[in-house]
């Protein structure tokens, strides 16, 4: 199982408490991820990643493992520690004011 | 007896304020989508327990709500929790806050830019939806003003959105240009004698009519005179704050621009100035009286760029002749010191006996008169800043 933190107004839009647990089939990603994301939570489409591009929304931010992993490229492998489910995949909220 | 449902957006989240048919207690609810930016929210008038809400936020971008309950409770009109959210051939399913611009050959292939604040040609983006506007018949059908500037159009409650290409296509488009708060669409009249016949207004490009339903569109910005634009009796480009109509008078049309207020007896074909004694023709709210649509209000505001009340009191003022001949309503409102705003969603009426009148303000303040602007008092003080006031007149 996949562990992924959500910032706190998505984890209130998905109506969820805490870590998501995901199953993800074949490679772990960060695309395969938000697939499996947003097909368990269809409310959060379009609000980490913009639905026509796919591109990550921009005062969104990923990290897992002490690393940021927003700039890598979607397909990217995530660590392997993300994919056994040790660490969380973590989407979280660029600060940029109140 | 009858009742008020009142719907206010704010910065930080929604708010409901309830009372009977005296206006005398109100209930204000705890806020809905706290820390959200709440645009605009309205009821269908076809079924007052339809409410539908914009929410928004800089970092999570658009979400669409819904209400079948009065606003006791939301949820996003979109695919199911559990439901995939492609088809089976892989091709994504509507979502409730998908707003998609038309690129289609047929329609959208022409709509590439918009112009720039420094004059360049700059292509749409979307950012927020600003204004939405309930079918009078349908409470599935809803329409949603966006910036930058379209018209979208949902038929399923909410659930998907398609934009009708023919506003951004009629001609002009690529000379549209943002106001200051954004190239915002925030003005959409539906014309409760003429199902076709749609009118809205963007900021600042000017207004708009439609008489085929919003398939073909045409600008009615004749006689409106701007200044601070480069020809000041341009076709388009004029930033006009609000329009408002009587239901039982369509073709007349009154209008709060950037600077003047305007009166059109002709559906828009022409428009004329009726600013007469106001202290500033500035501001961003109109509306109508429910019961007489010669009375008209407008919240005069100091500008350029100061944006609060002349002189630091805070007055409504009314025309009971349908423009010109103005006077000021301040009783129960402050009268010093006062530097709030009304911005140009947050003012409506009731259609009781005697016609309730209703605004917001940018420090928090919703006040509210039970008897047509008389007189006034708050029904609440310390909201977040408040972007739209809507009421729902219960049976």
């Amino acid at each position: 199982m996949i562990r992924v933190t959500l910032p706190a107004h998505l984890r209130k839009l998905a109506r969820v408490d805490g870590e998501v647990k995901l199953e993800v089939e074949g490679e772990v990603t960060q695309q395969a991820v938000l697939d499996a994301l947003e097909n368990r939570y269809p409310m959060l489409c379009g609000t980490i990643r913009d639905q026509v591009t796919q591109k990550r929304r921009a005062f969104v931010r990923f990290f897992a493992c002490g690393e940021d992993l927003s700039h890598e490229a979607p397909d990217a492998l995530l660590p392997d520690a993300v994919a056994q489910g040790a660490e969380p995949f973590m989407i979280v909220g660029a600060i940029a004011g109140g | 007896m009858s009742g008020v449902r009142v719907l206010v957006g704010t910065r930080k989240g929604a708010f409901i304020l309830t009372a009977d048919g005296k206006r005398e207690r109100w209930d204000v609810s705890s806020p809905h989508f706290a820390g959200w930016e709440m645009y605009h929210l309205k009821g269908s008038p076809a079924d007052p327990n339809r409410l539908y809400a914009s929410q928004c936020s800089s970092w999570f971008g658009q979400i669409i709500q819904r209400s079948d309950d009065g606003g006791k409770t939301w949820h996003q009109p979109g695919t199911p929790p559990g439901e995939p959210t492609t088809a089976p051939d892989g091709t994504p399913k509507g979502e409730s806050n998908k707003f998609v611009y038309d690129t289609s050959p047929e329609t959208g292939k022409p709509l590439t830019t918009h112009q720039w604040y420094d004059g360049t040609p700059h292509p749409w983006e979307f950012k927020r939806v600003w204004h939405l506007e309930p079918s009078l018949t349908d409470p599935d059908t809803v329409y949603a003003g966006v910036e930058d500037a379209a018209l979208f159009r949902s038929t399923d409650g909410g659930k998907s959105w398609r934009e009708l290409p023919g506003l951004r296509g009629h001609g002009s488009g690529s000379s549209w240009a943002p106001g200051a708060g954004g190239m915002c669409l925030h003005t959409i009249l539906l014309d409760p004698s003429n199902p076709n016949r749609i009118f809205i207004a963007i900021s600042s490009a000017g207004a708009f009519r439609s008489d085929d339903a919003g398939k073909t569109w045409k600008p009615i910005n004749h006689g409106l005179h701007s200044q601070y634009i480069p020809n000041p009796t341009a076709e388009v480009g004029h930033c006009v704050h609000r329009i408002a109509m009587h239901r039982s008078r369509p073709g007349v049309l009154f209008m709060q621009k950037h600077w003047d207020v305007m009166r059109s007896n002709d559906a828009g074909e022409s428009w004329q100035e009726v600013s007469g004694n106001l202290p500033t023709d500035f501001g961003f709210v109109i509306d109508v009286h429910a019961h007489d649509p010669e009375t008209v209000y407008v919240v005069p505001i100091k500008s350029d760029s100061e944006h609060f009340p002349p002189d630091g009191k805070l007055r409504v003022y009314r025309s009971r002749t349908g423009g010109n001949e103005w006077e000021a309503l301040t009783k129960g409102l402050p009268q010093s010191d006062c530097y709030v705003n009304v911005l140009r969603d947050a003012m409506a009426v009731d259609a009781l006996d005697k016609c309730g009148v209703y605004f917001g303000t940018t420090g928090g303040q919703v006040y509210a008169s039970a008897d047509g602007g008389d007189s006034w008092a708050p029904i609440v003080r310390d909201l977040p800043p408040v972007l739209s006031v809507e009421v729902q007149t219960l049976p």
